[in-house]
């Protein structure tokens, strides 16, 4: 695969420069009355790959949502390349950050090909609808998630996992080189589960894309990604590489969990092997 | 880092369903128990209480007032013989075929919104008043015309109605099920009867005498003028029936609200469940609306009100029944006494109905179905 | 990462797949957008050549060229014939559009203008208009219906939003069958003692083209025009709709402003056509579910293409109702509530879920 496409970024390996590219600052973030992340800071620099875990209920998915400019912070704000989410235009947002929602619903009948195209409305107007470029961008986008050869098929008709691979296709098209993902591995089996990371770590090795995604597995999470982001009852409780972050006191703190953390015999990486839950 | 934990858990928790069913109280008498909430005795008794009241106040007020003494003479027996006629002919029939399609008003509905889960489920949205309705404008415009509508004025406009309500109602069956009945085409099946109804009633009207097509106005909007004995005992013998069917069909409704695969999993024979309660259901809107006509909202809203009422997760179905016939009752009452014109007792179920469902959805709490 | 990544089989050439699967599509959506304008051009013709007068084609035709000619039939052509069938065109179109455009941002294959209060509003201000003004014709109404489908439009989604959780469908549709509810109560209070009123409305609420003339299409012509224009600006930004709004949001779409043009769109275009017809049911329902069949969800052509079939089905179920009760007509609004319901309910059975 070493097609380039024209708005891709550059095709080497991801350089941890340290620039900041996303950053939360005293995020306090509420539905209607109920507070459910308080007072969070975050900065995530260019090219990492972070995984947000948690227990349910900790104000993961909402604090991902507020990242990509879905919710309006009731204190403190998000920061895009240094400047403050909710004051950039919707488009501008698009054509920076991609997103994908936790089990996202295409309307019946669409096909793997028109869900990718729409992935590149950031960059069309009424006047340019589309262009060789978009052309050019949708094939790549197909071909380098290996979704070439469903493009025709209906996305509602198609297994999990293949649907997971064309949404994710739709990121890749739509050009961003930040995208947040939404537990992408809901429901599915652990070798489409396998499949689904290896894509995303491949968006982040190969096409250098900086990656933030809220995962349930912590094995999964602490293979993948290069830094954990732990949350409880919507506070940061702890931030660092997964040999940082997935400590047995950590573990008890936030899952209630007892459990031993032994070398994942495949890559390396802290594996957790639960015991029994806590009762607090 | 504990104390912010616990300080933000205390703001977490949301309140399930928002509505306190309150306690459950069992009952054992020897093998025999029953379990029940106290609101959902209370509520049947409170209402129950309502109509009677409303009932007598009914009976000695209207254009002719007769103090509460008098009154209660007559019923006894006594009293002179003028009196005798305007309670025991006139008003008596009248409220007790208000209080009877009321309550099978109401019943219907509940049993409609349980068994389809959707609020919005009941007679007049699913196309079998719009049935009845058709029916008794044909037989109320076509009577002087043509031979099929001699037969209709011959049948009289609530055998018409009724067999249109019924027509209706098995066509609605018919359409909809498809090796059982699923409430949501249910009610799609219905909007599209309501839909060829509403046409035809539209269509006949234009067609009619212009007193005619007055008259079938009165009808669709739902009166109790002029509503006497004949009217009454009919009514009076299909809901001693039905109402006892329709509260036997409470526990398996109980069961389906959670789903056919659940329901068949707790040992339902879903299908037949399902047909029975949307028959018995027909059959309550029929002969109400044959009695009265479509009376506007009661089967819409009456269930929402005791659902609220009661707590609980469904409508209930005797509140339901009970609310019913206190509603069309005071509303009965109301056109009688205070409105400076007879209008039809529809159109103030309407006009009560309507806003508080707005209410209801301004307000913004979750509908239960 | 040290994982070993499974392996895959290359894939075929880059987009070839894609590309042929495009133009596969785009030929058929060519192809049924041929079809239509066809049926839009005979359903023209036959609305002009059939009535309770046949003319010949011929006939029909030199009267509709030869503008000199002053006989019988050219006046019958133009004076009663080409108003009616311009005016079905756009009342179709409308309706056809507007419900493609309540379809996609309801996100509901069964919405339909009509559960709006689009008719209950208009309803409700013709009544006043024959009350309490005395207005007794199709052209007076027309100003009174178009204000009350919008205030009713506008009185139903206020009440759908007020709720804590926003507008949805349901909410939205309950708002409207309530708001309808009431309406419709006043209405029947107006009439029930005012039998000179009664006749007045009974013959305005079935829904018809007949009795409109060449002034009625005036006066709604620039509404429509302006609905049609704002529905078609509107069709891109529902594909995105239709992913949900998180996904449209993080796509680059604002969701006010495609709401509120999609909104502005349906108003003008079913209040225009209540207005000029009266209430006509099914077409706004029927029409986009029969063109998704080629079109798929791209509103692009969607949109367009309802508008052409609502066209065609409101011009032909207007004839029929000429033909079927000679030497009298049916009202079209009967004749498509007729013919829809068996076509909805046949639909509804066909589907296998159930999604709202």
């Amino acid at each position: 695969m070493t097609t380039s496409t024209p708005d891709a970024p550059p095709l080497s390996a991801p350089t941890s420069d340290g620039r900041v590219r996303l950053a939360a600052e005293g995020l306090r973030l509420a539905y209607d009355d109920r507070v459910v992340v308080e007072g969070l800071d975050l900065t995530l620099t260019d090219g990492s790959f972070t995984a947000i875990v948690g227990p349910n209920g900790c104000g993961k998915s909402t604090l991902l949502r507020a990242l990509g400019r879905l919710l309006r912070p009731a204190a403190g704000r998000v920061l895009l390349d240094g400047r403050a989410i909710q004051r950039t235009p919707t488009r501008d947002v698009a054509r920076a950050l991609g997103l994908l929602p936790q089990t996202p619903v295409a309307p019946a009948g669409l096909t793997v090909a028109d869900l990718v195209a729409r992935g590149r409305h950031p960059h069309q107007s009424w006047l340019r609808q589309w262009s060789a470029e978009d052309e050019a961008v949708v094939a790549e986008a197909l071909s380098w998630t290996d979704m070439g050869d469903l493009a025709d098929r209906p996305v509602d008709e198609l297994s999990g996992g293949q649907r997971q691979r064309a949404w994710i296709s739709m990121a890749l098209a739509q050009g961003t080189d930040l995208i947040l993902l939404d537990e992408p591995t809901t429901y599915l089996d652990l070798s489409h589960q396998i499949d689904v990371l290896e894509l995303v770590a491949r968006l982040h090795a190969e096409r250098g894309r900086t990656v933030v995604v809220v995962l349930h597995d912590l094995n999964l999470a602490a293979r993948y990604a290069q830094r954990l982001v732990a949350m409880r009852d919507g506070v940061l409780v702890a931030s660092g590489t997964p040999h940082e972050v997935l400590t047995e006191q950590l573990l008890a703190d936030v899952f209630d969990l007892e459990a031993r953390v032994v070398p994942d015999p495949v890559a390396g990486s802290p594996m957790v092997v639960p015991v029994r839950r806590l009762r607090r | 880092m504990t104390a912010t934990v616990s300080t933000v858990r205390q703001t977490t928790p949301p309140e399930p369903g928002g509505r306190p069913a309150g306690r459950a109280v069992t009952l054992r008498l020897g093998p025999v128990s029953a379990r029940f909430r106290w609101r959902a005795v209370v509520v049947p008794v409170v209402a129950s209480a309502v109509v009677v009241v409303l009932g007598a106040l009914s009976l000695g007020r209207g254009d002719y007032p007769i103090g509460v003494g008098d009154v209660l003479r007559t019923l006894a027996g006594a009293g002179e013989q003028g009196q005798r006629f305007i309670v025991l002919d006139l008003r008596a029939p009248r409220i007790l075929v208000g209080v009877l399609v009321g309550a099978a008003l109401g019943l219907a509905g509940a049993l409609f919104q349980t068994f389809a889960r959707n609020p919005l489920a009941s007679p007049d949205v699913l196309g079998i008043t719009q049935g009845a309705s058709v029916g008794a404008v044909a037989a109320i415009t076509l009577s002087g015309g043509s031979s099929a509508g001699e037969l209709l004025g011959g049948l009289g406009v609530p055998l018409a109605a009724l067999a249109g309500a019924l027509g209706a109602g098995a066509l609605l069956f018919t359409l909809a099920w498809r090796s059982g009945l699923d409430g949501f085409r249910l009610v799609l099946v219905g909007i599209a009867l309501w839909s060829a109804g509403q046409a035809l009633t539209d269509w006949l009207l234009t067609g009619a005498q212009i007193h005619d097509a007055s008259a079938a106005y009165v009808w669709i909007t739902g009166s109790l003028n002029a509503r006497s004995w004949d009217q009454a005992e009919p009514l009076l013998l299909s809901l001693a029936v039905l109402v006892p069917l329709a509260l036997a069909a409470g526990r398996v409704l109980g069961v389906l609200q959670f789903g056919d695969d659940t329901a068949r999993g707790l040992g339902v024979r879903v299908a037949r469940a399902q047909g029975a309660v949307v028959v018995v259901a027909v059959l309550l809107v029929a002969t109400a609306v044959a009695a009265a006509g479509p009376i506007a909202f009661v089967a819409l809203i009456v269930p929402q009100v005791a659902v609220r009422l009661t707590g609980g997760s469904r409508p209930p179905l005797l509140a339901s029944a009970l609310c019913g016939a206190a509603l069309v009752t005071g509303a009965d009452l109301l056109t009688r006494t205070v409105l400076p014109e007879a209008l039809p007792v529809g159109i103030l179920t309407a006009a009560v109905g309507a806003p508080y469902l707005l209410w209801l959805l301004v307000r913004g709490r979750r509908t239960p179905a | 990462m040290s994982v070993p990544s499974v392996t895959r089989a290359p894939a075929a050439t880059p987009g070839t797949a894609a590309h042929a699967g495009r133009t596969v599509r785009t030929r058929r959506r060519v192809l049924g957008l041929l079809v239509l304008l066809l049926l839009v051009v005979a359903a023209c013709a036959a609305s002009i050549a059939i009535g309770s007068r046949p003319l010949g084609p011929g006939t029909a035709w030199t009267a509709l060229t030869d503008r000199s000619l002053r006989t019988e039939e050219a006046v019958i052509v133009w004076d009663l014939r080409v108003p009616r069938t311009a005016l079905g065109l756009m009342v179709g179109a409308a309706l056809g559009v507007s419900g493609a455009l309540i379809q996609g941002h309801t996100r509901n294959p069964l919405g339909d203008p009509g559960l709006l209060g689009v008719t209950a509003g208009a309803s409700f201000a013709v009544v006043l208009a024959i009350v309490l003004l005395g207005v007794g014709t199709p052209a007076g109404y027309v100003w009174f219906a178009f204000a009350g489908a919008l205030a009713g439009t506008v009185a139903v989604y206020v009440l759908g939003s007020a709720g804590r959780g926003g507008a949805t469908p349901v909410t939205l549709a309950l708002a409207g069958s309530a708001l309808s509810a009431l309406l419709f109560a006043l209405v029947r209070t107006m009439l029930i003692s005012d039998s000179d009123s009664l006749d007045a409305f009974r013959f305005w609420v079935v829904g018809a083209l007949a009795g409109r003339g060449a002034d009625v299409a005036w006066q709604v012509a620039p509404f429509i025009a302006a609905g049609l224009v704002l529905a078609l600006l509107n069709a891109p930004a529902l594909d995105l709709l239709g992913l949900g709004e998180d996904v449209a949001r993080g796509l680059g779409q604002r969701i006010w402003l495609a709401r509120l043009t999609g909104l502005g769109a349906t108003t003008l275009l079913a209040g225009a056509a209540t207005a000029a017809c009266g209430p006509i049911a099914f077409v706004g329902l029927v029409a986009p579910h029969v063109v998704r069949a080629f079109t798929g969800p791209a509103h692009r052509w969607l949109v367009p293409c309802a508008g052409l079939l609502g066209a065609v089905l409101l011009l032909t179920a207007d004839v029929l109702g000429r033909v079927v009760a000679r030497p009298g007509e049916l009202q079209v609004g009967i004749v498509l509530a007729l013919v829809g319901c068996p076509f909805f309910v046949a639909l509804v059975r066909r589907r296998r879920t159930a999604t709202l």
